[in-house]
């Protein structure tokens, strides 16, 4: 099962920790981790489902190009990693 | 009269309490670190909100019905997806999103519509809600009229809603101003609008748009409560008032040092009296000659006089915005903060100044709780 971690300037906001999921997608799996987490939800994605422009997921080290749709495949043994972009310096 | 003052700033939300004549203490924080955009008390039911701007995380909204003591994190106002490939711009060409930027004003409705709030958003969608902040719909026909599409940014990239006044006499006629996009009223609780900016001048447009209600830029109106028909507003262009209800606005002209500035204030009581703080227009945005001052009206306009007694009267280059300058309920104790973090406060309407601190992040708003 692939796992959902979160930075830890989100834990200050919302408790979330590490989580495995069911998820062949970024999409799938986020949903999958913010089910657990809903309050989370507004802090990673607009309301519209795309990725916050100042957000950032990797998937095994790999930035994901999918922002809009969350596409991008996430394999059964991947870590997603959610984080805050480093932009502005 | 009000003994606790909130300081929305870049890095949390202040409390400062009165101990005793003209001496006032910072007493706490909430949201140590956070941007806090804007502070509302409900008079209804006494509950506390707070707009955060979290920036990489987005606006957030918090409520509190113990005077701050805990805080819940409520919802908050969701834009409506644009329709399949629509990709809309301004009138400079600029994209507007469609999505929550940032909470820029927040009002209650009447003691007559309990739980009923307004929120002014970036980039310029009014949202409404029924069950105290939990959720939000959007004003469609604002959002969805022609002229919508007209309004600009002002000092902010996305056209935004920052003053919305609640007639007393109607919780049904509800105005909203836009920074820019004039002023906006509605007879029947959203469903329709028109634009209300007669006599304002917009000597920064092109001659040919300079009376139109898309170029005013209302830096900040408010209404006074006892005597409705009277609204100030603080205009890039300089000061209008309303005698009519907002149905024209006269100009009030030389006034010193400076009719430039963001925020106003009146009187609760007297519609005749209001406060200003001038600043140089238009790119520099300081105080004139470096001196902090507030400008006092109590003829309706027809006279200012320029209060200044305990503030800085040198090498003072402090900013006030839009909402941070406020009045208690008493119309006595006045306070402002500024960009430089200093808050002052006033308890005789503003003949005297006692500087509450000079050392607070920028204030974006101040609020008598």
């Amino acid at each position: 099962m692939p796992r959902v971690a979160f930075t830890r300037n989100l834990q200050r906001h919302v408790a979330c920790p590490p989580c495995a999921v069911i998820g062949g997608t970024v999409r799938e799996s986020l949903d999958a981790a913010l089910a657990l987490y809903p309050k989370l939800r507004g802090y990673v994605l607009d309301e519209h489902g795309a990725l916050r422009f100042h957000m950032a997921i990797y998937v095994d080290g790999v930035p994901i190009m999918d922002r809009q749709g969350l596409s991008d495949a996430v394999p059964e043994t991947s870590e997603v990693f959610v984080m805050q972009a480093l932009s502005g310096g | 009269m009000s003994d606790q003052l909130l300081v929305s700033t870049r890095k949390g939300l202040f409390s400062a309490r009165r101990q005793g004549k003209g001496a006032w203490v910072l007493e706490g924080v909430s949201f140590l670190g956070d941007n806090v955009s804007l502070t509302m008390q409900d008079p209804r039911d006494g509950a506390w909100y707070a707009a955060l701007d979290h920036g990489h995380f987005g606006a957030k909204l918090q409520r509190s019905r113990d005077r701050g003591a805990t805080w819940e994190e409520i919802g908050v106002p969701a834009y409506p997806t644009p329709p399949e490939g629509h990709v809309e711009k301004d009138f400079l060409g600029r994209e507007i999103p469609w999505r929550l930027i940032r909470f820029w004003c927040l009002t209650p409705g009447l003691p007559s519509q309990p739980g009923l709030l307004w929120a002014g958003t970036l980039p310029g969608g009014l949202f409404w809600s029924e069950d105290h902040g939990d959720t939000w719909n959007l004003v469609e026909a604002l959002w969805h009229h022609p002229a919508r599409r007209k309004w600009a940014g002002g000092g902010a990239d996305a056209p935004g809603i920052h003053s919305i006044c609640v007639d007393p006499r109607d919780g049904n006629r509800v105005a909203v101003a836009v920074s820019s996009g004039g002023v906006w009223i509605t007879p029947d609780l959203g469903k329709t609008w028109t634009a209300h900016t007669e006599g304002m001048r917009a000597d920064y447009a092109p001659p040919e748009l300079v009376s139109a209600p898309e170029s005013q830029d209302p830096h900040r109106m408010v209404q006074c409560p006892s005597a409705p028909d009277t609204w100030w507003l603080q205009h890039h262009n300089g000061i209008f008032r309303s005698t009519d209800n907002a149905m024209s606005w006269i100009e009030i002209v030389d006034v010193k040092p400076s009719v430039f500035g963001f925020p106003v204030v009146v009187h609760p009581k007297d519609p005749d009296t209001a406060w200003f703080v001038p600043a140089i227009k238009d790119e520099r945005r300081i105080p004139a000659e470096g001196k902090v001052v507030v400008n006092r009206t109590r003829d309706g306009g027809r006279t200012f006089e320029t209060l200044h007694r305990g503030l800085p009267q040198s090498w003072s280059y402090d900013l006030v915005y839009r909402h941070a300058l406020d009045l208690d309920t008493s119309g006595k104790r006045l306070a402002f903060g500024s960009t430089t973090g200093s808050v002052w406060i006033s308890e005789n309407s503003g003949d005297d100044w006692l500087t509450l601190t000079e050392h607070l992040p920028p204030v974006h708003a101040v609020t008598f709780v």
